[in-house]
């Protein structure tokens, strides 16, 4: 091990890292609002460059017709002029990917926009409607979300990878891609972004004060659907954008969200699925711990990975007060 | 699945009468396997199209029962109970290791013959009790490590890094090369493992550059290959990168683009069959098979792994006619299953696309190295012939 080694290797948990970390904000914020743990992120993270790698070739990706289908059950569930929203979103949805077929800037903007409105549409069909049960239960639906949307991931793009062209090419220095630091600078600017957001906006600080005392937003006039619908829609764009900007580093396939999900879901269970700077952090040392015993002890990278949760559940289950919910 | 069951048993009800010939299929048409089951189940459909013109085997139709296990264990083992409760003489499959092996109990204690589609030795190697029924077409590790350890012997490389899968794959490739490697006094100076869905081999790759190797070995299939190759290139690796025979396939060089540029890999010789001598035995065959199965799917969209479901029916197809001559199937089914099993051992010197086929009592694979196994190069986004054994 030498310097340049110790270089590469931290430069490497960085790229990793600041993807684990935003994969953990979201979920963080998505279980603060919603008490979801988002299992499916990482499949929505996936969505989105293999409907744009569809997209670019000229076909509809299976996912369209997902997300209008969803979009569907969304609208029937809504009354009155709730209903406009998603039947115009889908519109509009089916219209863009009309437009973007074969021509690039559009087809990005197509595949972010189609995850978002699927992301959605999956709180409001899926979740929303269970919003008064246990945690456990929610989970379990999350779970099985996650399995049915990998399924249908194989079913729309099959099994092997696909590779989108890297928005910018070349290297910067040994180790580090333009394209590398697209993601850097993407997940400095979304940190920076939530910051404000939770800070300055009302909207944020209705956002957090839905996700501290339910019943308190609601006298305050916040409702909380609208605060889930939000937080699903900031957490799919997180993890839309940056699967679009990591996909042509790792190349992309239906089966590799769920990897990055789960390493961003050990981050945020180290910041007790509660602190945005501790869930951060706590990706950062994930992604350095894997980098180096990728090197060290390549055969046991994972489980030592997963390894760094029961310290953290240890610690968590010992500061706990013993209040259920 | 059940659509396929339904298929099979569509295509049945008009010659069930007439006695046909039941085969069973397990092929992992869905699923991470999918892009090798898929062409190999559309091999057998050619191949059943192909009887019901010709007339089926010694005057019988034969029908065939296609069943999907969606690259699931439990499910090809369930598949497997299923057909031999059909009445099944033989079956052909499945796609993977790990399936075909939980197979192999099950047609063991029906005492049905089994040609597996997969690549492990494991299958077929030792031939103990259970083994005695099976028999498989695909070359194991243990010969494609062959093919890549005198290729490197032959360009004098002297040590060697590995990169493989973190599972049976890459576990069995790492096996039979570093034993292979050792024999051929070629040093073996790193080892590393990394998973198919890993976004970053990072750390493994700047392991195996500290040593500097002369070459590189990658045990891994399909798509999933590219990442250490392509890490291994933008880190500055300039020395030669050898890939297993598991990449031989068009998304291989889809993905991978100009970064599996010269990569070096095992093949069976069908990959080029149009680039063989004239004189290597399974030339004609295997063009043959292309030629038929480009007609159907079009040109280009041939495979490697449809050849071995081609290959398992070249082999079962006559020992079907010298069974025949023994035992009734109609009559004693296990009698017929049992001669039908000692006729495909007894099967020699048979010409197919992979290679020539000669089994025997300790040898189930029955492919001879120099014909089974050729080195290909990637050149311009095209497999290159560069050498073969012969």
């Amino acid at each position: 091990m030498d310097a340049t080694i110790l270089g590469l290797l931290l430069l490497d948990a960085l790229q990793n890292g600041v993807v684990y970390g935003l994969l953990a904000l979201a979920l963080v914020l998505v279980f603060a609002v919603t008490r979801v743990i988002l299992v499916p992120i990482g499949e929505l993270m996936m969505f989105a460059p293999l409907s744009l790698v569809w997209l670019q070739s000229g076909r509809f990706p299976g996912t369209l017709g997902l997300a209008l289908a969803l979009g569907l059950l969304w609208a029937l569930r809504e009354r009155g002029r709730g209903r406009a929203l998603p039947l115009l979103g889908g519109a509009g949805l089916l219209l863009l990917f009309l437009l973007a077929r074969g021509v690039a800037p559009l087809a990005y903007l197509a595949a972010l926009l189609l995850v978002v409105y699927l992301g959605v549409a999956t709180y409001r069909v899926f979740f929303q409607p269970m919003r008064e049960a246990t945690v456990l239960a929610l989970l379990i639906m999350a779970v099985g979300l996650h399995v049915a949307y990998q399924g249908l991931g194989l079913v729309f793009f099959g099994p092997e990878q696909f590779r989108p062209d890297p928005l910018l090419q070349g290297e910067v220095t040994v180790g580090l891609s333009w394209q590398g630091v697209l993601v850097l600078a993407f997940a400095l600017v979304s940190v920076l972004g939530l910051y404000l957001f939770f800070r300055r906006a009302l909207f944020g600080k209705a956002l957090l004060a839905a996700a501290e005392n339910r019943l308190g937003a609601r006298l305050c006039g916040i409702r909380p659907e609208e605060a889930g619908m939000v937080a699903f829609a900031i957490a799919s764009l997180m993890a839309a954008l940056s699967g679009l900007l990591l996909a042509p580093l790792i190349n992309a396939a239906y089966f590799m969200g769920f990897m990055l999900g789960l390493k961003g879901f050990v981050a945020a269970i180290l910041g007790g699925l509660l602190s945005y700077p501790v869930a951060f952090l706590g990706a950062l040392l994930v992604a350095v711990f894997e980098s180096f015993t990728s090197f060290y002890a390549s055969a046991y990278k994972d489980a030592l990975a997963f390894l760094l949760l029961v310290p953290a559940l240890f610690y968590q289950s010992l500061r706990a007060k013993g209040v259920e919910e | 699945m059940k659509r396929w069951l339904t298929v099979g048993l569509f295509l049945a009800l008009p010659v069930l009468a007439q006695g046909a010939l039941k085969v069973g299929v397990v092929v992992s048409a869905t699923g991470p396997a999918a892009s090798l089951g898929i062409p190999e189940r559309n091999t057998l459909l050619l191949v059943e199209e192909l009887l019901k013109r010709t007339g089926g085997v010694a005057g019988r139709p034969v029908q065939f029962i296609l069943l999907d296990d969606a690259s699931d264990t439990t499910q090809a083992v369930r598949n497997t109970r299923r057909l031999v409760e059909e009445g099944v003489v033989a079956v052909i499959g499945t796609t993977t290791t790990p399936a075909s092996l939980g197979m192999i109990p099950v047609v063991a204690e029906a005492k049905v013959p089994m040609i597996s589609l997969a690549a492990s030795k494991d299958i077929i190697y030792p031939v103990d009790a259970q083994r005695y029924w099976v028999f498989k077409t695909p070359q194991t590790e243990e010969l494609m490590a062959r093919a890549i350890v005198a290729d490197m012997a032959a360009r004098g490389v002297k040590t060697v890094g590995y990169i493989g899968f973190n599972d049976a794959y890459g576990e069995g490739w790492a096996r039979f090369f570093e034993a292979e490697a050792r024999a051929k006094g070629i040093q073996v100076v790193a080892s590393e493992r990394y998973n198919r869905t890993d976004t970053s081999v990072t750390g493994q790759v700047l392991r195996i550059l500290a040593r500097r190797p002369e070459a590189v070995l990658i045990g891994a299939s399909g798509t999933p290959a590219v990442l250490p190759q392509r890490t291994l290139k933008e880190r500055g690796y300039g020395g030669l990168l050898y890939q297993t025979h598991g990449v031989a396939n068009p998304d291989f060089l889809r993905v991978g683009g100009k970064d599996v540029e010269d990569t070096l890999l095992p093949a069976g010789p069908i990959l080029v069959a149009e680039q063989l001598p004239g004189s290597f035995p399974s030339k004609r065959v295997a063009l043959d098979y292309i030629q038929r199965y480009e007609a159907r799917h079009g040109i280009g969209s041939y495979s490697t792994f449809g050849a071995h479901a081609w290959d398992a029916w070249l082999i079962l197809k006559p020992a079907l006619e010298r069974a025949l001559r023994k035992a009734d199937p109609e009559k004693d089914l296990a009698a017929f299953r049992a001669a039908l099993r000692d006729e495909i051992e007894a099967t020699r010197g048979l010409v197919a696309t992979h290679g020539v086929f000669s089994f025997s009592k300790e040898d189930h694979l029955g492919l001879r190295f120099e014909d089974a196994a050729v080195m290909v190069q990637v050149e311009g986004g095209r497999w290159k012939l560069i050498r073969t054994f012969r």
